[in-house]
């Protein structure tokens, strides 16, 4: 397939979601649109940015791409194939292209499993590799996110923030993934941490080719992380384009405002917002 | 005078392995009308400072400092039923969780009315006029529903804009504001942060604002002081900590920073500081 239409991996076609919200005695369930036919594709080993405020649906659409919930309605391609989660539960193939990553890593951990048991489950419940081989590959993807093999054998309150995503990263890895749905993986990070696990993230992404499906709220990181970026809001996309056009001349009014409201760092803003105040001062006191 | 001034604050929790220090010997102070943000990580003690000060710490802590005064008049030395004259009056304190913050079983305006009546003195009717007013003034939409409305009704920024309200009823001289946006969308925490700024500059009083978000420091702050693992790094106005940071701790975090990156790699905190004993 060197048809360029045809190297997308994953692809949305019209994806909506409903959720139907149950009524009370005298009012009848009410159906709330979370998505309202999304379409979008990424290429092997690129990133695709979703960007929304809470309410946005970035998370359903998440929830969809890595299979844990069907769309109301619209189609979901994986490697060309479309898939429906409703007529065949996805079998170990089908996990094993896409993992997900999820935002707050002291909720995600079982805080009774050890480390290594937490990384080997998706073998046992996907593969038949042995128990010694699984083993090893766990402490070798510990490795591989900057943990030691020695740490399989600790609870995850033994370890900070960062290292509990790095874990959560390892986990999403033992399958060897080609797509991985990051949920916020940095939102809940102390800024240090934060460029840690971007860094993380974006070698794992040259060393297995990974497809990132990432979805933020905040635009700097997405600035960073990003090759394509969607921005949704209200369950729509207002606004779909590669990072840099985005970023260089957004078009529509709410990607604008999202803009206008993220707090700048630039010498020059503080500059002129210090003297703002100054002159408001002085002109208060005279 | 300076409207808080703190020398040498240290706060000791004890623990089940012993003592443990949250806050290492931090100077600080704020002037009438001015913002000053603490900006730390998680662990910099930048909360529990403040909580002292508020003498809102558990008994397990233990809090000294050689100086820790309000307006001139000494916090540690006080009676309690002095303190408690200041606090939440003259000093008040908003905090990160708008929606924990309220009580779920009763009603914004009976929560509002109520530090209204406490605090202030006022009867019912006074209560409820001046409720209507501060929730008119901290810009909340159809302020006389709202009134009647419970927590679980209205969104986080409108839970933060009563917490605001409530802070703002007593007109204090002194409001801390410990991480008053994490928990709101970037749109939402651009209106909070507005709405801050507007009720310091209109009511002139000093503003502490806690925060780990370099962008929210550069866009509120007129004196900064980092601090990390309960020890200060660096003080600085907001200009000079951006354009020439002194501490190799301020340097690392902003350019941690992912706007500032000019490479294909962030640089990490670590790579620029190594504090002692880290993993």
């Amino acid at each position: 397939m060197s048809d360029a239409k045809d190297t997308a991996i994953v692809e949305g076609r019209a994806l909506v979601q409903d959720y139907s919200m149950p009524g009370s005695l005298f009012t009848g369930s009410k159906q709330v649109r979370a998505l309202k036919g999304i379409d979008f594709r990424v290429a092997q080993g690129k990133t695709l940015a979703i960007v929304g405020e809470s309410g946005s649906g970035k998370s359903t659409l998440a929830r969809i791409i890595a299979l844990i919930d069907a769309p109301s309605e619209g189609e979901l391609l994986i490697d060309g194939q479309p898939i429906d989660i409703t007529r065949r539960r996805p079998g170990p193939e089908m996990r094993s292209k896409v993992q997900m990553v999820f935002q707050n890593p002291y909720g995600s951990l079982n805080p009774r499993q050890k480390i290594g048991d937490v990384l080997t489950e998706p073998l046992v419940i996907n593969t038949r590799v042995p128990a010694a081989e699984r083993r090893e590959r766990a402490e070798a993807m510990l490795q591989k996110v900057g943990l030691q093999p020695e740490h399989s054998n600790r609870y995850p309150h033994m370890f900070s923030g960062g290292q509990r995503q790095r874990i959560a990263i390892a986990r999403a890895l033992m399958l060897n993934p080609r797509i991985l749905v990051l949920d916020e993986p940095v939102s809940a990070l102390d800024l240090s941490v934060q460029a840690q696990v971007l860094n993380l993230l974006a070698d794992l992404q040259d060393e297995f080719e990974l497809t990132y499906i990432f979805v933020s709220h905040d635009l700097s990181v997405v600035r960073y992380i990003a090759d394509d970026v969607m921005v949704l809001s209200k369950g729509e996309a207002v606004e779909q384009g590669s990072r840099e056009a985005l970023f260089a001349d957004p078009q529509h009014p709410y990607t604008k405002a999202l803009f206008a409201a993220t707090p700048v760092t630039d010498l020059d803003a503080i500059r002129a917002r210090v003297q703002r105040r100054k002159e408001a001062r002085e002109g208060q006191t005279v | 005078m300076a409207q808080l001034n703190i020398r040498n604050l240290t706060v000791k929790f004890a623990t089940a392995t012993g003592s443990f220090t949250a806050v290492d010997g931090i100077d600080l102070h704020v002037d009438p009308g001015e913002v000053l943000a603490i900006v730390g990580e998680s662990g910099s003690g930048k909360s529990v400072s403040m909580l002292a000060v508020m003498g809102l710490l558990p008994d397990t802590a233990t809090v000294t400092a050689d100086e820790m005064t309000y307006a001139g008049r000494d916090l540690l030395r006080m009676s309690r039923s002095e303190r408690r004259k200041l606090i939440g009056r003259e000093i008040t304190m908003i905090f990160q969780e708008p929606i924990a913050s309220l009580n779920p079983s009763f009603t914004a305006g009976f929560q509002i009315e109520e530090v209204l009546r406490l605090n202030m003195g006022m009867s019912r009717k006074q209560a409820r006029a001046r409720a209507l007013e501060l929730f008119t003034a901290v810009g909340i939409p159809q302020p006389e529903q709202k009134l009647k409305s419970y927590p679980h009704q209205m969104s986080g920024g409108q839970s933060q804009r009563v917490m605001i309200a409530m802070a703002i009823a007593s007109n204090p001289r002194l409001l801390i504001a410990d991480e008053p946006t994490t928990a709101l969308d970037v749109t939402i925490q651009k209106q909070i942060l507005d709405l801050l700024m507007k009720l310091q500059e209109d009511y002139g009083m000093a503003l502490i604002l806690i925060t780990h978000d370099m962008g929210v420091v550069a866009e509120t702050a007129d004196r900064v002081t980092v601090q990390y693992k309960g020890k200060k790094m660096e003080e600085a106005d907001v200009l000079s900590l951006f354009e020439s940071p002194k501490s190799a701790y301020t340097r690392a975090l902003l350019s941690a920073l992912p706007e500032h990156a000019t490479g294909e790699r962030l640089p990490t905190v670590s790579e620029f500081f190594l504090p002692e004993g880290s993993e």
